[in-house]
Order: C-alpha cells, then structure tokens, then sequence
C-alpha cells in the first residue's frame, strides 16, 4: 500500500512535467521532420534518449553521414550536466534504491524530473518511477504528434514552428540572464564566440556538434574563473 | 541517412545519454565541494543552451529576418512571462506573421 501510495504521489508530482514536455517534444517533433528523418525515428529517439538539447543537437549532426565522434563529444558536453544531478540525487536515494535500479531510473534523470526529485528529503523507487511516467509519455507524444503534424502542415506554418525549440531554450536562459549579471556577461560571452564559430573561415568547418561544445566548455570556464560561484549563491 | 546509419546514431545518441546519466548515479556516492567544479557546472547549462540557439536560430525558419523578430520576439516574452508554452507559441506567432507578410509583399 505505501509503495502504491508513492507511486501515486509521483505520478501527481510528475503531470506538470508531462504537459511541458507534450509541447517541447512537439517542437522536437517538427524539427525532425524539417532535417529529413521519418516519424518513426523522431519517435524512436525520443524514447530512448528523453533529452531535449541533446537530441536537438543529435539530428543536427546525423545530417551528415559518418559523425561519430562529433556526435559523442557534443552529447558528452550537452548533457554532462545530468551526470551532476545524477550525483546530487544519488545523496537522496533511500536505502532500498540501489543497484540495479539506479542502473535502470538513472535514465529518466531530466533537469526537470531531477528538479522535482531533489527537493525531496527521500527519493523512493516507486515515487521516482511515478514521477517519471507521465513525463516519458509525454516526451514520446508530443514527438509522435509533432512529426506527423510536421508531414501534412504547409511549409509556411513549419517554419515558424522550426523556431520553437530555440524559444524554449530562450525562455529558460532569458529569466535567469535578467536577475544576474555574471551570467549577463558569460551568456553574451557565449553567443560571440558561437558567432565566430559559425561565420569566420576555418572555424565554420568546426562540426556543430563540437563547435558548440567548445563553446559551451570555454564560456562555463571562463564563467568559473572570471566569477566564481560562492556558497549560498542560489541557483 | 539509411537505415543502418540511423540505427548507429541512435545507438550512439541514446547509449552516449543513458551512460552519462547512470555511470554516476550508480558509482558516485561523495559530495562535490571543488569551487571551481561547482561553478562551472551552475553555468554549463546555459552555455549549452546559448551556443546551441545562437546563431543556429537565426537560420531554423524560412528567412532570416522572421527568424530573427522570432528569437527577439521570446527574449522579450521571457523577460515577462517565464511560462515555456507561452514563449513558444508567441515566438512562432511572429514569425508566421512575418512570414505572411514577407511572401505578400
């Protein structure tokens, strides 16, 4: 009963995470379509990497045949963050929360599933696994749903969509950018040297993939060193 | 892109996020106290994101200049409404409208 009980009060925790991501995932959707993939294989990568800037990356880079290396350095710098909240987690896990089944949930650790998760004092297995339910359906119909959508939509309405993704990323770096300066500075930081890495010779034929996780690595370096971050600084 | 080319970078894009995530979540067990670890990984997120939509963003419509009122259109929605959808849906709004009046004119 306890165990049905926390899946239950994931599953509730977990429904605004799931409606969020219907329309990031529709977004994903169209732009799969757009870089020439067939339905069934937005849907595919959507269900088993669950990751919105990593798979957004991850098409960018399968437009071209033969970027393995590009693809696993830009996946390793996108999504190295994952691996932190994975150890932040893995300190609120409760006893019976280990082994194999940190092997299997570790894999629906999402900045949002991991926001909710962390904030509790204990994180059970049943109440994770609620929490990242409807998520992952979520995640897995809004791409469904977007790359059909994304083959019978006129070509006007899926260029506006096309912009979509970009403007979820705006909405969650533009709240942030606004209340702290040092943040100000290193994301301007970012954009230039992404800017010079898109346009000047020599660097423009820099694969995306590891381009932007020069980018992203030097800027978050240059972040540390120029304003470190102190104890009780919030996030 | 054949079949068995997607099915690689799949391979390779899934096992690459899925390792990422559980490597650490199943060995790690000690706190991270490094300053300059901790920094960097408080800005790593929003570099990612930045490098990722600029200038790319810039290049995801049909045109430019819609693509551009789009990407200004959501900073200045971001800065009043921090709602996702929101942001979304007003950022596509502007470029669809300023496509329909680039195609008339």
């Amino acid at each position: 009963m306890r165990t049905k009980n926390q899946y239950a009060k994931g599953l509730v925790d977990g429904i605004p995470i799931g409606l969020g991501y219907l329309s990031v995932s529709f977004g994903f959707g169209i732009m799969a379509i757009s870089a020439g993939l067939y339905w069934w294989q937005a849907l595919l990568i959507s269900m088993t990497t669950l990751t919105s800037a990593g798979q957004l990356a991850g098409i960018g880079v399968m437009a071209n045949p033969g970027q393995y290396v590009p693809m696993l350095v830009s996946q390793a710098t996108i999504n190295i963050r994952y691996s932190f909240m994975a150890v932040s987690l893995s300190q609120k896990t409760d006893s019976k929360f280990r082994g194999i089944f940190r092997a299997i949930l570790g894999f629906f650790i999402t900045d949002e599933i991991f926001a909710v998760a962390v904030s509790r004092k204990s994180v059970s297995r049943s109440y994770f696994i609620g929490l990242a339910t409807l998520p992952w359906i979520g995640w897995a119909t809004g791409t469904l749903v977007g790359a059909l959508a994304g083959n019978i939509l006129p070509s006007i309405v899926m260029n506006a969509l096309c912009i979509m993704m970009y403007a979820m990323f705006v909405a969650v770096v533009v709240p942030p950018v606004a209340k702290s300066k040092p943040l100000f500075a290193v994301v301007l930081f970012t954009a230039l040297i992404s800017a010079a890495f898109y346009f000047l010779p020599v660097l423009r034929d820099i694969s995306s993939g590891i381009s932007i996780s020069i980018c992203a690595v030097a800027s978050a370096c240059f972040g540390a060193v120029v304003f470190p971050r102190k104890e009780g600084d919030e996030d | 892109m054949d079949t068995r080319e997607f099915f690689i970078y799949l391979l390779l894009l899934a096992g690459s996020t899925y390792l990422i995530r559980v490597i650490p979540f199943s060995l790690v067990k000690k706190k991270i106290e490094n300053p300059f670890i901790k920094s960097f990984l408080y800005y790593i997120p929003y570099t990612v994101l930045t490098a990722m939509t600029f200038p790319a963003a810039l290049f995801a419509t049909g045109n430019i200049v819609s693509a551009l009122v789009g990407l200004i259109a959501a900073v200045i929605i971001a800065t009043r409404c921090k709602n996702l959808t929101v942001v979304a849906v007003g950022s596509c709004l502007c470029v669809l409208i300023c496509e329909i009046i680039i195609n008339f004119i």
